[in-house]
């Protein structure tokens, strides 16, 4: 059963072969034997699932609910989840227990679905291996000894071990997509305002976004399906119709025009993913599309401008972060400040430090226009890069991540070198738009990631290129070794 | 561009994050080197290009001014870490 995917575990559900309350302990006792190896999760909880799995069979039996109605879910730590330790992985979160759930959430809730647990992130999602965590590095089911990547790295370690058939994830600059292109999975962000944040961690306010991490493209489509809708509480939610993400999965590729940034297929990608990344647009070729060259001149500015943007969001952002209504608050203090001052000092990670510092530098009386404006700007002609080559083509493709699954450690030390593995994806934040990564094959056994970026609101079509793909390939199909 | 120790200390207090003279000197080493990469933007002559906060250039919506929230104070306040009589504590600011 934990070999199917979500629709088929879907149509078992639906047809009665196994009940929500089976798969639900199926899946927490292959957590219980693997998770100490792999720390994908923070969190399980038997009791709350299982009591979730027996109202959903009681609605299956009812003759009520819809296609994730039992289906087991793994919520990333960074949604606030009701009764339900939500830590971000962060030690100041340690003790949280959230008094209220994300809308994410109850979406997830009310469409049925079972919560397995809450998974492992980099602290405040910052970071791109996993390893910022305050509760331990996650570790890559394809090789144990690498990072799973990150922010989203428990997301993406539990779906590909099969301790949950999907999971949630955020993006704020590659966080969905750049794990899910180390892990080998389907991971889509959607266009800024599609998935509500409200109850969602904020790390930099204008850049994330929440979406679906699982097997295929019509996994993610079914749970996008679920995941998205406007909502009045997040003030940046758009308000537009509803839509079903699974309507045009099938529609055939001919005429589709793909754009190939030149700034994709240059230096910076190694050599044996690039590869891969070529293997994967000639199947489209013969999938029927046609390829043309186009330009994002403006991307080698992502980086920076995207490490001024978000940490100056992410300084204000966890401004709130004070040992006063929630959260970590230091047992030894002199006075007010100085409760702040050890209160963050204790309760924060090194990398967390580092952003909120940069971000108040940047932010600070004589460098704000040197520095904020100057990338806003950048963030401008960014986007505008985008809005062009959207005039030559449908959609752009290019590697998601530079290399596949670095060494726990490789890069630890240095921020820079870190930053740069999402030298791919950090401009679609900067301008909004939609991307996804799609599993392409593999480099020394371990997995690459196939990166698709549409212009607005184009989720739909995304989802259709990437099942078209997954139909006449089994990339996404393969499978780590045995873990147990 | 090159931070100095002294204006590392001094935002670690704006964004108050105690630091000790050990963990000052190696942000320091850190920071630069981030510094360096964002310097790459300076260089970009950005006149007359309007700076973009937000994906979307949507105003922001209004909501009817009525209340819509519970009163959920004994909820939010069993998460902190210290509260009296429905109000938060903090160490005494004024004598």
């Amino acid at each position: 059963m934990i070999e199917r995917s979500l629709s088929s575990l879907s149509q078992a559900l639906a047809a009665g072969e196994i009940s929500s309350v089976e798969l639900t302990q199926l899946y927490l006792e292959r957590i219980a034997r693997l998770n100490p190896t792999i720390n994908a999760y923070v969190t399980v909880d038997a009791e709350k699932s299982l009591a979730q799995a027996r109202a959903a069979d009681a609605q299956r039996a009812a003759g009520q609910g819809g296609p994730l109605t039992g289906i087991p879910l793994a919520q990333k730590d960074i949604f606030c989840t009701k009764g339900w330790l939500t830590t971000c992985g962060s030690k100041m979160l340690g003790n949280f227990v959230s008094p209220y759930d994300a809308t994410v959430i109850e979406r997830c809730n009310a469409a049925g679905a079972v919560i397995l647990g809450k998974t492992n992130m980099d602290e405040f999602a910052m970071g791109s291996s996993n390893e910022t965590s305050f509760f331990g590095t996650v570790k890559n089911p394809w090789d144990t000894a690498c990072v799973p990547g990150g922010s989203s790295g428990g997301s993406a370690a539990a779906v590909a071990a099969r301790l949950a058939p999907a999971a949630t994830g955020t993006d704020t600059g590659g966080s969905i997509r750049q794990p899910a292109a180390l892990c080998n999975l389907t991971g889509l962000k959607p266009t800024y305002g599609v998935v509500s944040r409200y109850g969602m961690i904020a790390f930099a306010s204008s850049l994330d976004q929440g979406g679906p991490m699982a097997r295929s493209a019509e996994d993610c489509a079914l749970l996008l399906n679920t995941m998205a809708g406007f909502d009045e509480r997040d003030s940046t939610s758009l308000d537009r119709p509803s839509e079903d993400y699974c309507r045009d999965l099938e529609k055939p590729l001919a005429g589709l025009k793909i754009g190939l940034p030149k700034e994709f297929f240059g230096e910076g990608c190694a050599p044996e993913v690039m590869a891969l990344v070529e293997a994967a647009i000639a199947e489209y070729r013969k999938l029927g599309a046609d390829t043309v060259d186009v330009s994002l001149p403006n991307m080698k500015l992502s980086v920076p401008a995207y490490y001024v943007i978000a940490p100056a969001e992410a300084s204000s952002n966890l401004s709130r972060f004070d040992g006063v209504r929630y959260g970590y608050r230091a047992p030894e203090y002199a006075d007010l400040n100085d409760m702040y001052s050890k209160t963050r000092a204790q309760g924060f990670g090194a990398e967390v430090k580092r952003r909120i510092l940069i971000g108040t530098y940047v932010l600070s009386h004589g460098y704000y226009d040197a520095y904020y404006l100057q990338a806003q700007r950048i963030r401008r002609l960014i986007a505008n890069d985008f809005v062009e080559a959207f005039k030559h083509c449908d959609v752009i493709m290019g590697p998601t991540s530079p290399t596949t699954a670095f060494r726990l450690g490789e890069k630890a030390a240095d921020p820079v070198q870190m930053y740069l593995s999402d030298i791919y994806t950090i401009a679609v934040n900067l301008a909004g738009l939609p991307g996804m990564s799609i599993p392409c094959g593999f480099a020394g056994g371990l997995p690459a990631g196939l990166q698709i970026i549409g212009d607005y609101f184009s989720e739909a079509r995304l989802l259709n290129i990437a099942h078209r793909y997954q139909q006449a390939t089994d990339w996404h199909l393969r499978q780590p070794a045995a873990l147990d | 561009m090159s931070l100095t120790l002294e204006q590392v200390r001094r935002v670690a207090h704006l964004a108050r994050i105690e630091i000790s003279d050990a963990e000052a000197e190696s942000t320091l080493g850190h920071l630069n080197g981030i510094f360096s990469l964002i310097e790459e933007m300076q260089a970009v002559d950005t006149r007359g290009v309007e700076p973009m906060a937000h994906a979307q250039d949507l105003a922001q919506r209004l909501r009817e001014d009525r209340v819509t929230e519970t009163n959920r104070r004994d909820a939010y306040q069993a998460v902190a870490p210290e509260t009296e009589a429905g109000l938060f504590l903090v160490p005494k600011v004024i004598e």
